[in-house]
């Protein structure tokens, strides 16, 4: 059965070194086929191979039941069709699998998934160990001729293997390349081979897949009468070696939001230096695209600048001229894709379905981006539903921020529990019996998935217990299952306006999880004894079972507190927990904690059509900061713990401390004021906060707080073996973790197994003592926070368009909050909104614009604007553009001669009759 | 470019073995003449030879001689030419002294030594080639060495190690396998009472796993036993044929 054969490879390494590898060649690897009776059996669980009778899509080329067998480029460049349900049967051979490996991991992962999926009949054969397709290289031939004539030797082997079946119809194996050569070379060994597109142009049912070919047009198609607009690209061992040298910085793209013709590189390493560098032009760009990584030359010093504070938006006006005419000669099928983020270019498609699509959103991919073209060629993937529906902006949305949204699988929920669900004697063991304690939770109205309660009582010694419990999730996923897996991938519970994405499943997240009143529940706690002066005096954790006795709102529960009648249980403990709670955060700010604002809104929603009726900034109530004061508590308290018990492998949260160049605007912008701001620590920078008021402007505190907010850096998890600053700077506090949101944060859930370790409640498991697998979990959770929250943010702004559409337009009253060399960002605390007001616009002479860095302040004709003026600003939706329906302000007051509001547009919408409609609709 | 993968998902090595497979296995006993016994192994690329002297007199300081049972002294080493790069290396290197006492105490272990004593037994392995697996097959080749001496021992002494992909243990490891720098597991038994003469684990490996690694470097001793076996029939045949009847 083995064969062994050695095979010679000379490899770089400083010297040059002869590696010798075994390579061994086996009679036993199965052809995938089910009609199949040569071939030794498929062990079981390696999926479901090919079908006896393909079932893939009629071709007229092929009429008869073929395999399909592609070559590595057209794995890479056309993975899109070959997602598609209608291609079935395809043999993915291992050299193919291996090239498409060490050229792009994503495509990579996507065909295993494929090759997964039992639908789709992919098959792997590993034909590089089979014995009679392993082929050597020969003398003179480059690693990739010897590749294809490998895969060309598999493909003859298959077709004369399949011969020797036994069955009515033969099948055909069909060859798919995009590379002429090897194609000839293939059809003189006698091999069918198309390329892609003759294949897929020659499916019969389905003429839409042409669409979703991806353009890698060949070397000669390109057009020779191009202008080249950008330089070539630098090969890829040059770039190596410039790396390696120093002459080149490896970094992250960045596109700029606000001007397409800027972008920054965040260089890789630790170096302080050289850490973020702008680029300019579209030259320089040189066809990079967002989150690209690229490699950069510093220019001359002399050649440097700095960011230029104006905004431009790529509006395809000054297009060349070479662009327009090609648009015109093949206006039939070739268009321009405008991407949702305005960070990406425009993409040329190629379509024959343009009229259905217009108006759509839909998924394209980039192929590529040639030299004489302003834009990157792409294809179409798929169509998700017209601009503008709340459903497809949802989509969009959830799509855009890589937000996994799907619904769960069989798999997935196959490891909830049974119901009707019930506490066994097995579940006691480890536990405490907690129900007899007067335990509640203060929440959200409408909060569904509670993960917290708490409780407080006097002990008999004088001091005061006090005990945080959190819903036991960890009870319920256990480690490696299907449930396990998709919850960490999924990170985090993303919270839209109208809609919750789950992290776990509804059964648990919204009832088995959810620490509900009067109902027994299991939880892990976290329990002080405390003095009076709410200092610790014991911690202890234990899994527990509790019995809430009642859930509350913020609301609620500050009007128990504040009543003189209430006298309850319930109330009692309310009431100490509150007292404790302003002690331990008086304690917490004179550490030097900082207390921050972020305007956040909220939507009154139409409760039929779940437009937003209202939009309201949140308010904020003792009981909020009450829980919150806790909560950091339990956090500290099992990061502590944790800390102390896995000094290796604890999962802890840091915030590191902003470089203190952060905080320039923040403090120029107060100077303006007349006011400092002190920068030098944390405890520092909360008093000058504090002491930064105006009696004649109230408003400017929490302004100066926004401001501060924007200056930080953004806080994450890490693995404790992996760094050695635990440091959080917000908190003040030396170490943290998140512990207290186990349903909506798979962080939490870690902890919950760690600290359940700790405490001799469970047992381990090899990932989790694992710091690299930790520490490649804490990427993706932070990823997957820093995704969220951006969705939250993007479905805020959809959802103030909607509200904007309904309520026509509006004045209100404003701060200017940032000061840009042709706009003002301004923020409207009624709606907690912040909105661009440019001072340019396209066919209108430009105002007289004068720019002062140092202050900052902008003069636009005769009226000057410094950061922090009021403002009133005119608000209303520009729909004029349905991709990028946008929020437009103009300024009303100070009144600018040449701004005026534009009449015409004001009467287009209210012409609409939409306002009104709407408000009627309301009155029923 | 990405990490070398393991095993692929069709559940295939980087070199075509399944994971519980052996590399191949080639051994010849009594090649040297001069000395007592001798033996030859390859297993894959991995090429070590042993040789015996003894039982014979105390060499040297005769004041070590043990009363009771014959001294074993075993010496490892790894030829110049045995890896990629020529490396000079110093015989008395801290990383091949403790393999030699290594060796030493597995062989303490299996020669039955009482039925010598005062007296001493030479062990010398060397290492040709270095392919993965070095120390195990120096066990092996001195198995069959002792074997070729006429000494007698409890059982064979089979070594083998294994490794983890993911979940699944991989027996037999090869350098390339070694390098990806996973759990390694050293073991050496005695396969037909299945007692343990060494059991070296280097890197972290979670308590669950240890079994099933522990398992499958069992299971390899043993099919090395079936192939050692064979090997030792195979040369006695020969043999007796040569002493004819």
């Amino acid at each position: 059965m083995l064969t062994s054969r050695t095979f010679l490879k000379r490899t770089r390494a400083g010297a040059v070194v002869k590696v010798v590898r075994e390579h061994y060649l086996r009679e036993d690897i199965p052809c995938g086929a089910a009609a199949c009776r040569l071939c030794p059996p498929r062990p079981a669980g390696a999926g479901r191979g090919l079908e006896a009778q393909p079932s893939g899509a009629a071709s007229s080329l092929c009429p008869g039941p073929h395999y399909l067998l592609p070559d590595t480029n057209l794995l890479l460049h056309q993975i899109d069709i070959l997602e598609d349900p209608v291609i079935k049967n395809v043999i993915v051979l291992q050299t193919v699998l291996q090239e498409v490996r060490n050229r792009s991991a994503p495509v990579y992962k996507r065909i295993r998934d494929v090759i997964q999926n039992p639908e789709k009949h992919f098959y792997s054969f590993t034909n590089e160990h089979h014995r009679e397709t392993y082929i050597q290289q020969e003398q003179g031939e480059s690693s990739n001729d010897r590749n294809d004539r490998a895969i060309r030797v598999a493909v003859k082997w298959y077709s004369e293997h399949l011969k020797k079946i036994e069955d009515e119809e033969k099948i055909q194996v069909i060859f798919l390349t995009n590379d002429r050569t090897n194609k000839e070379k293939a059809l003189e060994e006698g091999i069918t081979a198309y390329t892609c597109e003759e294949y897929i142009k020659s499916l019969i049912a389905n003429p839409d897949l042409v669409d979703r070919l991806a353009c890698v047009s060949d070397e000669g198609k390109e057009i020779e009468s191009g202008k080249i607009i950008f330089p070539e690209h630098i090969p890829l061992s040059k770039l190596q070696q410039g790396i390696k040298s120093g002459v080149y910085l490896q970094g992250t793209y960045r596109a700029s939001r606000d001007n397409y013709l800027e972008a920054t590189v965040w260089v890789h390493g630790d170096a302080e230096e050289n850490k973020e560098i702008i680029i300019q032009g579209l030259k320089h760009l040189n066809r990079a695209v967002h989150e690209d990584i690229v490699a950069v030359e510093l220019l001359a010093k002399d050649e440097w600048v700095a960011l230029s504070s104006v905004i431009l938006q790529d509006d395809g006006q000054n297009e060349d001229d070479i662009e327009n005419e090609e648009e015109k000669e093949n206006i039939a099928r070739r268009h321009l894709f405008t991407p949702a983020d305005r960070r990406i270019p425009r993409i040329r498609i190629e379509t024959r379905q343009a009229d259905t699509l217009e108006g759509q959103r839909i998924i394209v991919a980039i192929d590529g981006w040639p030299r004489n073209s302003r834009y990157p060629n792409g294809h179409f993937v798929k169509n998700l539903g017209s601009a503008g529906d709340k459903e497809t902006e949802t989509e969009v949305l959830l799509l855009e921020h890589d937000v996994p949204h799907q619904p769960f699988s069989q798999g997935v929920l196959s490891f909830l529990p049974k119901m009707p669900w019930s506490i066994t004697e097995q579940d006691m063991k480890y536990r405490e019996d907690l129900r007899h304690l007067c335990v509640c939770s203060v929440d959200p109205p409408g909060c569904t998935d509670i993960d917290d309660a708490l409780h407080c009582r006097e002990v008999e010694n004088g001091n005061i217990e006090v005990g945080v419990h959190i819903a036991d999730v960890s009870h319920f996923i256990r480690p490696g299952n299907a449930l396990d897996e998709e919850s960490a991938k999924r990170g985090t519970t993303v919270y839209l306006c109208e809609k919750r994405i789950d992290m776990v499943p509804e059964l648990l997240s919204s009832n088995l999880c959810s620490l509900r009143s009067n109902v027994d529940r299991l939880a892990f706690s976290c329990i002080w004894e405390m003095n009076h002066k709410a200092e610790i005096l014991k911690t202890r954790f234990t899994k527990s079972i509790i019995n809430s006795k009642a859930s509350l709102t913020y609301a609620e529960a500050q009007m128990r507190i504040d009543s003189t009648t209430m006298n309850d249980d319930i109330t009692t403990s309310l009431r100490g927990l509150n007292k404790l709670a302003k002690i331990l955060k008086k304690k917490r700010i004179d550490n030097g904690a900082l207390t921050l604002s972020s305007p956040e809104v909220r939507f009154h929603m139409d409760s039929e059509t779940h437009d937003p009726i209202d939009l309201q900034t949140k308010e904020l109530k003792e009981t909020n900061s009450m829980v919150e004061e806790f909560m950091l508590l339990a956090n500290v308290s099992v990061a502590q713990k944790i800390y102390e018990e896995f000094p290796e492998f604890a999962l802890l949260r840091k915030h590191p401390a902003p470089p203190p160049s952060n905080y320039d605007i923040l403090v120029k912008a107060a100077k303006s004021k007349n006011l400092e701001i002190k920068t030098d620590s944390a405890k520092a920078l909360a008093e000058s906060l504090d002491k930064a008021e105006s009696p004649e402007f109230p408003y400017l505190n929490t302004l100066l707080r926004i401001l501060t907010t924007r200056c930080m850096m953004q806080a994450v998890y890490f693995c404790s073996g992996m760094d050695n600053d635990f440091h959080h700077y917000g908190l003040a506090s030396p170490i943290y973790t998140h512990f207290t949101s186990p349903i909506r944060r798979y962080a939490d859930i870690i902890v919950h197994r760690l600290l359940a370790v700790a405490i001799g409640a469970d047992s381990t498991y090899p990932e989790l003592t694992d710091k690299h697998k930790l520490a490649d979990m804490c990427k993706n959770l932070n990823y997957r926070h820093k995704m969220a929250q951006y969705a939250q943010r993007a479905s805020v702004a959809f959802h103030t368009q909607l509200f904007f559409k309904s309520k026509g337009i509006v004045n209100e009253d404003a701060y200017i909050l940032f000061v840009r060399k042709n706009a003002v960002v301004v923020l409207i605390p009624k709606y907690g909104l912040e909105g661009t007001v440019f001072f340019e616009e396209k066919g209108k002479p430009t105002p007289r614009l004068d720019y002062n860095n140092e202050v900052p302040s902008l003069t636009v004709e005769d009226t000057t604007l410094h950061v922090f003026d009021k403002v009133k600003v005119n608000i209303m939706l520009d729909a004029s553009n349905i991709q990028h329906q946008k929020i437009r302000m103009v300024l009303v007051e100070p009144k600018i001669v040449e701004n005026d509001v534009p009449a015409n547009l004001s009467t287009e919408i209210s012409s609409k009759n939409e306002p009104e409609k709407k408000k009627k609709k309301l009155q029923k | 470019m990405a990490a070398p993968e393991l095993l692929s998902d069709e559940g295939y090595r980087a070199d075509g073995r399944r994971p519980a497979e052996l590399r191949k296995i080639r051994a010849r006993m009594g090649v040297f003449a001069q000395a007592d016994g001798s033996a030859y192994i390859e297993q894959g690329n991995t090429k070590a030879l042993a040789v015996v002297y003894g039982p014979h007199e105390m060499r040297g300081s005769r004041s070590k001689a043990l009363p009771d049972r014959a001294l074993v002294n075993c010496q490892y080493s790894v030829a110049t030419f045995g890896t990629g790069e020529r490396r000079r290396r110093p015989r008395g290197d801290r990383q091949t002294g403790e393999l030699a006492l290594q060796l030493q105490q597995t062989f303490e272990a299996a020669i039955l030594t009482q039925l010598h004593p005062r007296s001493q037994i030479d062990i010398y392995v060397q290492i040709l080639q270095a392919d993965g697996g070095n120390y195990c097959a120096g066990v092996n080749a001195a198995t069959l060495a002792v074997m070729d001496a006429g000494i007698p021992m409890r059982d064979y002494v089979c070594a083998c190690s294994a490794g983890l992909a993911e979940d699944t243990p991989l027996a037999d490891l090869s350098s390339p396998e070694e390098a990806v720098g996973g759990p390694r597991l050293v073991l050496a038994l005695l396969p037909a009472s299945g007692q343990i003469a060494l059991l070296q684990l280097s890197a972290r490996l979670h308590q669950e796993r240890l079994e099933a690694v522990l398992e499958a470097a069992g299971q390899a001793c043993r099919a090395l036993h079936a192939v050692l076996d064979r090997v030792v029939r195979e040369r006695l045949r020969e043999v007796t044929a040569l002493l004819g009847d």
